[in-house]
């Protein structure tokens, strides 16, 4: 059996533009009480992260990918964004 | 012989006596289907109630598509089994691809609990079978993840094909093409976000959605082979 290495992935997932983004509009609204009046384009999004054993990097981000785009993330109105990094020594 | 109909339970939905009251008013016998069931033999219609399968984790229906019914719910309607799927449960049949779309935050951000008129576009799907196309019923409607949408190319496609079953006459939630419910190819799979369990009886407010539920059992008799 390929000896496998762990790898830390982090799946970043946002509203895709034009789907309604309650959280981040709100945040936005909140903002000038703390004097704060310049930040726009506020967007709520989520963040996961796991540890993954594969084969390679590759292996990691295309096994990650599968996580982020069948689970995490639906397709129809959200996007995801996957990094993948080597974590410790081969396992 | 009544028919009867199966009531799909996951944990955190909480429609289900509703929806099993509702329908035996109207002349069905209904039971609990546990969603690890991996068998629907003996119903004539499926029924996934409101609530929040899982606890709406991740998105509403994102993790209920993994519950072990699914895989029965999926070759029942490949069958042409009658699938209907109520707010949560629309949602959870989006989310495992027996419907299209999603359905997103309401536009307002508000969650939103009100009777809606919804006007009737379709006559022949397994949930409004002989209702007269532009019937209009009061039912009411309650969620916040309710907007339905989806890309231009399904829309033009769920029009072309007759797909779009209800409207709402003033859209509060701010669904494309204000749209209430929607089925799937073979018409025998419905989804739609107002509750039609809780307009069956006058003490409710409204009896309109026992004329949708009414449909169904007519669909589930049709479907249910001859005793």
């Amino acid at each position: 059996m390929a000896a496998s290495r762990q790898f830390s992935v982090q799946v970043e997932v946002l509203l895709r533009d034009g789907i309604a983004d309650p959280q981040g509009a709100t945040i936005e609204r909140a903002l000038p009480a703390l004097g704060l009046d310049g930040v726009t384009a506020v967007r709520a999004g989520k963040s996961f992260r796991f540890d993954l054993a594969a084969a390679s990097e590759s292996d990691a981000l295309a096994q990650a990918t599968v996580v982020a785009d069948r689970l995490l993330a639906n397709p129809v109105i959200e996007e995801s964004q996957v990094t993948v990094r080597p974590s410790g020594a081969p396992a | 012989m009544a028919p009867r109909i199966g009531v799909v339970l996951f944990p955190g939905t909480n429609c289900e006596y509703d929806a099993i009251q509702a329908v035996e008013r109207l002349g069905a016998t209904a039971e609990l289907v546990w969603h690890g069931a991996t068998s629907a033999a003996g119903y004539d219609a499926l029924i996934l109630p409101g609530g929040f399968a899982h606890g709406d984790y991740l998105r509403p229906g994102a993790i209920a598509r993994f519950s072990p019914v699914m895989d029965t719910v999926a070759a029942y309607a490949a069958d042409g089994g009658p699938v209907i799927g109520i707010c949560n449960g629309f949602q959870v049949l989006t989310e495992a691809g027996l419907l299209p779309g999603a359905l997103q935050k309401n536009r307002g951000l508000r969650f939103l609990c009100t009777t809606t008129t919804v006007r009737v576009e379709r006559d022949d799907t397994a949930l409004t079978t002989g209702v007269p196309v532009g019937t209009e019923l009061a039912i009411p409607i309650n969620h916040f993840e309710g907007n339905y949408t989806c890309d231009t190319a399904t829309l033009d496609q769920l029009r072309d094909e007759g797909r779009i079953v209800l409207r709402y006459v003033d859209n509060p939630n701010g669904s494309i093409d204000d749209i209430a419910g929607v089925c799937n190819a073979g018409r025998n799979v419905v989804g739609l976000m107002p509750h039609p369990e809780r307009a069956s009886d006058p003490l409710l407010g409204s009896e309109d959605g026992a004329v949708l539920l009414l449909a169904l059992l007519r669909t589930a008799d049709a479907a249910a082979p001859a005793a």
